[in-house]
């Protein structure tokens, strides 16, 4: 067994774990934090990723240890209280989802390419950003549409109603 | 997985001795392959030892002529490199097209040269620009370096610090992606630095990475992409697998190799 030490949601969190432990598996079975999905588990789907050090990792492939003293945010981490977070209400918007299985996976990618690419992405460099996030259900055109007015609503930037 | 210890060293001289003493252990860079490796059980270390606390191992600068990568410098870092960019943008450009974001914020340098997989990127780029790998024993130059597919110099317990680039006249690199995958089904990086005109493949060959000395020859001529014309590799070198077959291997490593002069010579 060995302590891990980290961040998560910004609440520290400390834990006696095997090293095997994945973070996604120290996520939703340690801290309950179920939001954090697995679909693949062989780190092609991007159902796992969430924030570490202010970048996306597919938490699938990642030891809880290699976390060790690190921050880490989940989807769970987003909302303010009540009100969801601007890639989160733009998911809703744009009907982005369909079973949601994809979504905690696709929004924590959404939110680290705005984080890293700014407010205004097109449509080629958003499909090629989720190059590494698959959905089985929707064929990606209203997730596209989503990213694309979620980061501009991150930015302040009104968010654009979707067409009915 | 199977159980293992795990280690986190803080300087490079106690992870070395931490590798030699636990027997069977083996480094963790980003573990985008090692991980996965041990999940399907095809890798079952003893201990890892976790390069991940080891600053001196992280980071890159330009060094009089070269440009030099830490072992545990990400691709995400490599491909958004001011220094990179400016000084080789194909390697910068390289990087940013392996795998995916996720991927690139975990992957290393280290250990994608260390695993030399069959169909990854950064072996075609440090053969064909000449590279010089810097172990915690020696250095050891690219054309010594990689040895067949998953198969290199590297000696037990020897550890990657950083891989220096020499900059190059002009360089670019054109992969045709696996769709499923993301790794190359044929990769060709091309540099010319003086008169010395390399051509390296990745993905395509039957053992892994290899110099296409035909295509340097051609290119010596005139480096352009039209003295490539109608040119392929030879498809009994070739891999061949559910993909592609060695055949369509060999054409693409020719279109490939003509992008990639292409995107050299018109930057
Ligand atoms: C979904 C996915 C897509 C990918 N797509 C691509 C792609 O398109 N192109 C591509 O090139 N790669 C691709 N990769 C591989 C990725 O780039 C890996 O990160 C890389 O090959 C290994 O680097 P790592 O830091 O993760 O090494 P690890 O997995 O930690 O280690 C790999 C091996 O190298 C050894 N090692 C690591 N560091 C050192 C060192 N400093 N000295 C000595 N030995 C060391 C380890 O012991 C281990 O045996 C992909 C991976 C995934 C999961
Ligand atoms: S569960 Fe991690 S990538 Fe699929
Ligand atoms: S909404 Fe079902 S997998 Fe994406």
């Amino acid at each position: 067994m060995a302590i891990v030490s980290m961040t998560v949601n910004g609440k520290p969190v400390t834990a006696d774990i095997d090293p095997r432990t994945l973070l996604v598996q120290f996520l939703r079975e340690h801290l309950r934090l179920t939001g954090t999905h697995v679909g693949c588990d062989t780190s092609q789907c991007g159902a796992c990723v969430v924030h570490m050090n202010g970048a996306a990792v597919k938490a699938c492939t990642v030891l809880a240890l290699q976390a060790d003293g690190g921050d880490v945010v989940t989807i769970e981490g987003l909302a303010n209280g009540a009100e969801l977070h601007p890639m989160q209400a733009a998911f809703r918007e744009h009907h982005g989802l369909q079973c949601g299985y994809c979504t905690p996976g696709m929004i924590m990618t959404a939110v680290d390419m705005a984080n890293r690419l700014g407010p205004d992405l097109s449509e080629e460099t958003i499909r090629s950003e989720l190059e590494g996030n698959i959905c089985r259900c929707t064929g990606y055109h209203n997730i596209v549409r989503a990213v694309e007015s979620g980061a501009r609503a991150m930015a302040g930037q009104p968010m654009r109603e979707a067409a009915e | 997985m199977y159980a293992f210890d795990y280690h986190k060293p803080t300087s490079l001289r106690q992870a070395a001795s931490m590798l030699a003493k636990a027997e069977d252990a083996k480094i963790l860079a980003g573990g985008h392959t090692l991980l996965p490796t041990m999940k399907q059980r095809l890798a079952a270390p003893s201990s890892l030892i976790d390069l991940g606390a080891l600053a001196e191992l992280q980071g890159i600068e330009r060094k009089g002529r070269s440009v030099v990568v830490g072992a545990m410098t990400t691709h995400a870092a490599v491909a958004s490199s001011d220094v990179v960019r400016e000084a080789i943008p194909g390697l910068a450009e390289m990087a940013e097209m392996i795998g995916d974001p996720a991927v690139r914020t975990r992957g290393t340098i280290g250990g994608s040269v260390a695993n030399n997989d069959p169909a990854a990127d950064y072996p075609a780029a440090c053969l064909a620009l000449a590279a010089t790998i810097t172990t915690n024993k020696r250095k050891i130059e690219a054309d010594d370096f990689f040895r067949g597919m998953f198969d290199t110099a590297l000696e037990e317990g020897e550890i990657i610090t950083k891989v220096s680039f020499p900059v190059p006249a002009k360089a670019a690199y054109a992969k045709f992606r696996n769709p499923a995958s993301r790794y190359a089904l044929a990769g060709v990086f091309v540099a010319k630095r003086g008169s010395e005109i390399r051509v390296a493949v990745t993905g395509a060959g039957a053992d892994g990475v290899f110099r296409w000395t035909a295509a340097e020859e051609a290119l010596k001529t005139r480096f352009s992409a039209k003295s490539l014309a109608g040119m392929a590799a030879d498809a009994s070198m070739m891999n061949s697998d559910i993909h592609a077959d060695a055949e369509y291997r060999a054409h693409l490593v020719g279109v490939m190799a003509r992008r990639a002069v292409e995107a050299a010579t018109t930057r």
